[in-house]
């Protein structure tokens, strides 16, 4: 942090000899402080691996005779295929309807012109305001008097009707899109179901990959909907099955293993989020900001 | 579009009546097609926005079970509010836990995205690394700090016993609970970080570079460039931490069970799930669930007027 207050120079000819110092000395700064950032995973990942013992030694350990077994003992303690299987079965449909959904209106949004399509995208785009809890008491009723509580309908199905902010992303790189080649291709005879399907959806992985990972990160990380509208154990999501980690008596207080739990439980978000990143940041810096 | 230049270069005499219908026709098609793509959005905004909001906002007035059919009260759940003593405490504790929380989330990733806009080597790294936390988030979070909060062996006292500091018992001290949870927030700057760092590139180089003429420093240069014409993308950020930081909850739910030591972190979320999913008190979870939302629209609307103080606002040179 102090290294944006360094000294002023005079002359613009040194500018190079004091750009390397400084660069390099927010090098160092900047390696701290990543240091302090990962070091929380990085004593996740050491405590998952020790045995019971080495985990309650005080100073810690740092150094020991990784226990890899530690794994395959929480993978058969508990129905962890189980959730594994829930967790994708909600979270793919999630990306799926939400990638559908939102890209699909974020076309009508962007090139179609009807009357009252901005006022609808000005009340759609209102509704990222509206908190999550004004909605969730009567929508849990509802759900609950068509008897889909402990059934993964809750979770899954509001992601086919599109979402506001994914709507924005889209639409934002949709109006970047040159309006010659849509034309070209209706003169093709294409209709703008085409088009959107063919041309408009090839062109936008940025995006896609930007608002996949979000979901994904998202709807894998979700813990609200699924503790409330699952209860059989066997439905669990992995985000609820680890809350009960520490509770439960077949894992109980052994932090190693609960450690192991959660490292697992954190790595598709980070495998994920390391896959997507490239197109990731440019999908941000594209649709967000820069219009 | 198209069509319409095509009939033009055909019939060019009779042309005319004959592009006004064609183009007529064309416009109808255009909106339903138009309708047709907005369509599940449409729904969605029905289904899952507006119509729940209607219905909760009309529930807030009743005393519902899901057992027996709702009983219109009025505004006794909002009388019993400004008499229950828990719902004030978790009040304070959302409101502290905001005003904390946020400011201190903005200046962070501010700074780290200053930082992370330099040339510099291992960029890619550096970002992906400070990002890195926001992705895990919820539970795994939560488990990972609830250890890390362990006050006899959690990282975080033994860091502190090496300089001499006896670390206090955190998420089981009703006094540092709550720091606690705000302490552990600050880790997920990492999505409004991006944002800044989007928000960046649009810095024009020029303002820089007169700013350098004049002598200014670089901490000058942050002070006087970069913060204001960043300070729309600081109003972004700021109310959707806002509206996050109201409502978060799986952090707290499974860091501090129960609103946790004497009620010391239960925040506002907290307390409406206490009473709509554990009492089944759906109609005074909905009263919750408006407050919540009150006081929301109050906080962006003071943001929002207090805009002009510290909002740049491109000036007239510019476009």
């Amino acid at each position: 942090m102090t290294t944006t207050t360094r000294p002023v120079q005079a002359t613009p000819r040194r500018r190079p000899a004091r750009g390397r110092l400084g660069r390099w000395s927010l090098v160092v700064v900047l390696s701290l402080g990543c240091f302090v950032v990962l070091l929380p995973v990085v004593w996740m990942v050491l405590t998952s691996l020790k045995t019971s013992d080495q985990v309650f030694v005080n100073p810690p350990l740092w150094l020991f005779t990784p226990q890899w077994h530690n794994y395959v003992e929480v993978l058969t303690l508990v129905p962890f295929q189980r959730y594994i299987l829930n967790t994708a079965t909600i979270v793919g449909f999630v990306v799926l309807g939400t990638l559908l959904s939102c890209s699909f209106c974020a076309y009508g949004f962007a090139r179609l012109r009807a009357p009252g399509r901005n006022a609808i995208f000005f009340v759609l785009m209102a509704t990222l305001m509206l908190p999550t809890t004004v909605t969730l008491v009567p929508t849990y009723i509802v759900f609950n008097n068509l008897g889909w509580l402990n059934t993964f309908k809750p979770l899954i199905l509001p992601a086919f009707f599109g979402s506001a902010f994914f709507v924005f992303l889209f639409r934002q790189f949709f109006l970047g899109i040159p309006k010659e080649l849509e034309e070209a291709a209706r003169i093709d005879g294409a209709g703008y179901l085409r088009i959107w399907w063919t041309i408009f959806m090839p062109l936008s992985w940025p995006v896609i990959a930007t608002v996949s990972v979000f979901t994904f990160v998202g709807a894998y990380n979700d813990f609200f909907g699924p503790v409330i509208y699952l209860s059989e154990e066997s439905k669990y999501t992995i985000a609820v099955a680890l809350s009960y980690f520490s509770g439960s008596p077949r894992i109980g207080p052994q932090m190693h293993l609960t450690m192991a739990a959660t490292t697992i439980a954190a790595l598709p978000s980070v495998v994920v989020f390391l896959l997507a990143q490239r197109q990731f940041v440019r999908g941000i810096t594209v649709s967000g900001i820069n219009k | 579009m198209s069509a319409v230049q095509v009939d033009r270069a055909v019939a060019p005499g009779a042309g005319r009546t004959r592009t006004a219908t064609r183009s007529r026709r064309n416009r109808r098609r255009e909106a339903i097609w138009c309708y047709v793509f907005i369509a599940p959005a449409v729904l969605g905004l029905l289904l899952f926005s507006l119509g729940p909001m209607v219905a909760s906002f009309l529930l807030s007035f009743t005393s519902y079970d899901l057992l027996s059919s709702p009983q219109w009260t009025g505004l006794e759940n909002y009388a019993a509010l400004a008499s229950d003593g828990l719902f004030r405490k978790s009040l304070a504790v959302s409101l502290v836990y905001g005003l904390v929380s946020v400011p201190a989330t903005l200046v962070l990733a501010l700074v780290l995205a200053i930082m992370l806009n330099a040339k510099i080597p291992a960029l890619g790294f550096f970002r992906s690394a400070y990002y890195l936390p926001s992705v895990i988030s919820g539970v795994a979070v939560a488990m990972l700090w609830k250890w890390l909060f362990n006050g006899e062996y959690g990282l975080i006292n033994v860091a502190l016993g090496k300089i001499g500091i006896a670390g206090p018992a955190w998420l089981t001290d009703e006094n540092w609970a709550l720091r606690a949870l705000i302490f552990m927030s600050l880790w997920g700057f990492g999505g409004t970080m991006l944002i800044y760092l989007a928000g960046l590139q649009g810095v024009p180089k020029e303002l820089y570079e007169a700013a350098q003429v004049d002598g200014a420093t670089r901490w000058r240069q942050h002070l006087h460039v970069t913060v204001p014409m960043l300070s729309s993308v600081t109003l972004f950020n700021l109310i959707m931490g806002v509206i996050n930081a109201l409502q978060v909850f799986a952090e707290p739910f499974v860091l501090t069970p129960n609103g946790g030591p004497d009620n010391s972190t239960l925040l506002l979320s907290v307390y409406l799930y206490q009473n709509a999913f554990q009492y089944l008190k759906m109609g005074y979870a909905s009263a919750i669930a408006w407050v919540t939302f009150a006081i929301i629209l109050a906080l962006t609307a003071l943001v929002f007027r207090s805009m002009p103080l510290w909002v740049h606002t491109e000036g007239g040179d510019e476009r």
